[in-house]
């Protein structure tokens, strides 16, 4: 099982704070789950879709390529507004 | 405790005495203070509510911090944010460095702000008189941040 959440704009959007999902042979890297959850729907492929969507692996700032491992934590968010 | 992430009000003079820490060796201290505006975007706002992931925050400002301790000598690094709903003037973020020297506390307070302000999960929702809204991400912070 992964872990992944949704903050700010997007948990509204998608209607969604976390939720955990099995990890399978097809889910490699933080880009694959994007695409895997992006098929879900219309909103999903829009807000997912953003060019400036940031993702976190345990709690780092990573990229799209950045693999996974079972018992991750995943978080989507978009560009963060602080300060 | 360097980086803290709260619910309460700043207490400006207590952190600036922290930072300077009646330390000798200290010829410099520089703070930043961030305050709520009461217009963005040509819209009048009401209040503010800061949104954060709570564990990866505390940990993205301390790796900040940490960066700047390797840059620059640093007696010492202090950043504070508040979450939760803030009012019109209110203090968002205080930072605030100490070192021998000005020159290492401007670059290291500057490269801190730009850091946390593209890196550190805060998400800002303003109250405006037509309703709420969240915050988008500016470009001009994006590139601030890519100077260093």
């Amino acid at each position: 099982m992964i872990l992944i959440n949704y903050f700010a704009r997007y948990r509204e959007q998608l209607g969604i704070g976390g939720e955990k999902i099995a990890l399978d042979d097809s889910l490699r890297s933080v880009g694959d789950l994007r695409t895997l959850l992006m098929a879900r729907g219309e909103a999903w492929q829009a807000v997912l879709g953003e060019n400036s969507l940031m993702c976190a692996l345990n709690q780092d700032l990573c990229n799209l390529d950045a693999p996974i491992e079972d018992f991750d934590e995943i978080a989507f968010f978009p560009q963060v507004t602080g300060g | 405790m360097t980086v803290n992430v709260q619910a309460e009000a700043l207490d400006l003079d207590r952190l600036h005495r922290e930072v300077h820490d009646e330390d000798p060796g200290v010829g410099a201290v520089v703070t930043f203070v961030g305050y709520v505006r009461d217009l963005n975007l040509g819209q009048q706002v009401d209040s503010l509510f800061l949104e954060h992931y709570p564990g990866m925050t505390e940990r993205a400002l301390q790796r900040i911090v940490d960066q700047a301790n390797q840059r620059w000598p640093l007696q010492r690094v202090r950043v504070v944010h508040r979450v939760g709903l803030l009012q019109v003037a209110e203090p968002i973020v205080f930072v605030g460095v100490a070192s021998a020297h000005r020159q290492a506390t401007f670059e290291a307070c500057a490269f801190l702000m730009d850091y946390l302000k593209t890196r550190a999960p805060f998400w800002k929702r303003e109250q405006t008189p037509s309703g709420e809204r969240w915050v988008d991400g500016r470009e001009s912070d994006q590139l601030a941040a890519s100077r260093w």
